[in-house]
């Protein structure tokens, strides 16, 4: 399995993307710049985290409209896994390759701590290796988490299965709408999500349960 | 040259967190009254343009496509 790795000026999560990805799948993923038309084949495009152009605007709105995203939205309508995490669901959104919004933290701060997540969903390509209700940690790291979707949006992502992470046992910490952390789309291969996996791979991270993750979505058995 | 100015709030039913912080400062600052506090964006744009048909066009497209995430904001157009 092949990945590659969006890069845009301002993200700060990159590094610790392609080392996960490198980690996990043995091979290094090829590196996409923002003004790049074009991405090779690959299987799996992750959007890290950070502050693309600053948040100016609105956070990721201004990286949703740099032509590799043109090239990101290509792939992912041919099936292509994508994932964007934090900024880069933020990204997703402002693209419109996922439904809803990512607003500014109810408690209008920033956070950075660990929390709990629940598997929503554990029938999807990205977390087919954990299991139906499983409870993992993640760090998180954020100021706009706070996901939004209007009610008839709402109900299609829990009518179909389409909130994959929701946060656990009191951590949401951003205010986001039925707990939610982390979403696909329709098709199943775009997710977002606002905790960061790719820091909690292996024992030096102290655990490893973002790993499995990755072993969905790269089709390793854990 | 057209001078316009684009106004971006935040639809009814969406939570406004900074407004409502607002809203706190100021009823702290001592002034009765205040009621609901919405926080937006104002946008002041020049547009080497003279015909305010097409003027207002562009403008409503630059909102639709960047200025305004019309998923939780209203945005209006103001020729000035």
């Amino acid at each position: 399995m092949k990945s590659a790795v969006v890069l845009l000026p301002g993200l700060n999560r990159d590094r610790d993307m392609i080392a996960a990805l490198t980690k996990i799948s043995g091979t290094p993923p090829v590196t996409v710049w923002q003004t790049d038309t074009e991405i090779p084949d690959v299987d799996l495009i992750t959007i890290p985290g950070g502050f693309s152009f600053g948040d100016y605007l609105r956070c990721g709105a201004i990286a949703a409209r740099m032509p590799v995203m043109r090239a990101v939205a290509e792939k992912a309508a041919k099936g292509v896994m994508v994932i964007g995490v934090c900024n880069g669901f933020q990204i997703l959104v402002e693209a419109g390759l996922l439904p809803g919004a990512l607003m500014r933290n109810t408690s209008l701060k920033f956070v950075c701590r660990q929390v709990k997540l629940q598997i929503a969903n554990a029938n999807t390509m990205f977390t087919r290796r954990y299991q139906p209700g499983q409870i993992i940690r993640s760090p998180v790291a954020h100021h706009d988490g706070n996901y939004f979707a209007d009610t008839e949006t709402l109900a299609r992502l829990e009518g179909e299965g389409q909130v994959v992470f929701r946060y656990a046992e009191g951590t949401n910490p951003n205010g986001s709408i039925n707990d939610i952390a982390g979403i696909i789309n329709s098709q199943g291969n775009v997710l977002g999500l606002m905790p960061h996996p790719e820091n909690l791979i292996e024992a030096a991270h102290g655990g490893s349960d973002g790993r499995a993750l990755f072993e969905s979505a790269l089709g390793i058995a854990a | 040259m057209i001078k316009a100015r684009i106004t971006v709030t935040l639809k009814n039913g969406v939570l406004d967190p900074q407004g409502k912080a607002i809203e706190h400062a100021l009823s702290g600052l001592g002034f009765g009254g205040v009621g609901q506090v919405r926080q937006g964006k104002v946008f002041d744009v020049e547009l080497a343009e003279s015909d305010k048909a097409k003027a207002e066009a562009d403008l409503k497209a630059m909102c639709d496509k960047l200025l305004a995430n019309t998923v939780i904001e209203n945005y209006s157009v103001a020729i000035t």
